[in-house]
């Protein structure tokens, strides 16, 4: 009676001692006379113990108070709440709009908004909304307001440019008592935005916020929000959009996002 | 169920856990994890079914999730991390540090499977069974992942493909 043929399965068995005994001894007989798939399978079984011998010593490790635990039944109501993926899906955009929404909160007031829901506002943060937050976060900041200084102009803007992947230039504002401080670069939904920030001799501070994430290419007109004490217009044109913020009263802020508007429009 | 009947089975989801993720704390958060889905899925215990294979299951099924969810990589710096879960003699420790590190070149449905054979010595129908594949799959998983680690303990590296770092 010839045998079987031996296959791959077989070898695999031989190395777990999955075979019954008669097919051993077959199995035995054909690695007796190939030597390279004997040393093959031989280096398995060396495989199964050197891994039993790296990993056997966790069963002796005292178990951690949290998994002992668990080995009876967690109390009723963790039962029933609800199941993880629940959480999961509290993805890390969803947090970072919480955390703007409490720092707009924690900046003065923070007004209820019945125009946003509850979803919307945790899902993602309105663009005024980031620009206020952006304001609200580096303005404020004596030392260091900006990344690239206004004294390194050209460098800023080959650089901010560059990074969010299109042509842009800060508005001279002088005319209007604001000087350009400098810029920075800063995370939007899904693409860097930009921020230029401007001072007056007061040392009152604006920012001008550009992003080019506008998907819907829907023009807007002239838009004003208040976001705690910071005010910003703001405007849609094609894939930009430009929000300015400042802390100064909205006539005021017109005026300069008239001439912001002016240059980069119909420059 | 019995709690002891669960307490018996930690010691060995934790070494597959350990095996499976090389790190410490993760390991024990999968167990943890698992020991929650299974309280919170009591209802689809039977209880003539095999314990081992129903919690290795449910650790096999929490682990795809989390392979399919885009997250971000984390690992903690316990002290002990630094250590090797054994300590041998010193050339017993390099050849042990070789394999440990050759086994994360594998993918990970190889590793499992070759992890569930030496570890767990789960027969290849069971494995079949706890991972919802079929028993060829299981056994041409088996053989792809011995060889691997093998060429891999070899110094073939070239033949290995370089997986993408979690």
């Amino acid at each position: 009676m010839s045998a079987l043929p031996i296959t791959e399965s077989d070898l695999q068995a031989w190395v777990d001692a999955a075979l019954p005994e008669a097919r051993r001894a077959e199995v035995e007989d054909y690695l007796a006379v190939q030597p390279v798939e004997a040393e093959r399978v031989r280096a398995y079984r060396e495989q199964k113990q050197a891994l039993r011998s790296l990993f056997d010593p966790v069963l002796d490790e005292p178990l951690p108070e949290k998994l002992s635990a668990l080995a009876s039944p967690p109390p009723a109501a963790a039962i029933e709440r609800p199941p993880k993926p629940f959480l999961a899906r509290w993805s890390l955009q969803r947090f970072a709009a919480g955390i703007v929404v409490a720092l707009v909160s924690g900046l003065g007031g923070w007004m209820a908004h019945d125009r946003y829901p509850p979803a919307e506002n945790l899902a993602r943060a309105s663009f005024p909304r980031q620009a206020a937050v952006a304001h609200a976060v580096f303005s404020p900041d004596m030392r260091r307001p900006v990344e690239v200084s206004a004294e390194q102009e050209e460098q800023l803007v080959a650089w901010l440019s560059k990074r969010i992947g299109t042509p842009v230039r800060p508005p001279t504002l002088g005319p209007l008592g604001f000087d350009l401080i400098g810029g920075r670069l800063l995370p939007g939904n899904s693409s860097p935005v930009a921020q230029f920030m401007y001072q007056d001799a007061t040392g009152q501070r604006l920012t001008l916020y550009i992003s080019t994430e506008n998907l819907t290419n829907q023009d807007t007109a002239f838009r004003f929000a208040q976001e705690g004490q910071v005010n910003v217009f703001y405007w849609v044109d094609g894939k930009f959009g430009y929000a300015l913020s400042a802390g100064i009263d909205k006539s005021k802020l017109a005026r300069v996002a008239m001439a912001v508007y002016d240059q980069i429009e119909h420059k | 169920m019995d709690n002891r009947a669960i307490l018996a089975e930690l010691p060995r989801l934790r070494r597959y856990a350990r095996a499976m993720l090389g790190d410490r704390a993760a390991a024990d958060d999968l167990v943890q994890d698992t020991l929650e889905r299974g309280w919170s899925r009591l209802h689809q215990w039977r209880a003539d079914s095999d314990l081992r294979a129903w919690l290795f299951g449910i650790m096999h099924n929490l682990r795809v999730d989390q392979l399919r969810r885009p997250r971000l990589s984390t690992q903690s710096i316990d002290e002990d991390d630094f250590e090797l879960p054994t300590r041998p003699t010193q050339t017993d420790e390099l050849e042990l540090r070789d394999i440990e590190s050759a086994l994360n070149h594998l993918p990970d449905e190889q590793r499992e499977v070759l992890l569930l054979v030496a570890l767990e010595e789960m027969s290849y129908a069971d494995i079949a069974a706890t991972l919802g594949i079929p028993i060829g799959t299981v056994m041409s998983r088996l053989s792809r992942g011995r060889e691997r680690l093998r060429l891999i303990m070899n110094g073939e590296q070239a033949n290995a493909r370089l997986r993408v770092v979690r």
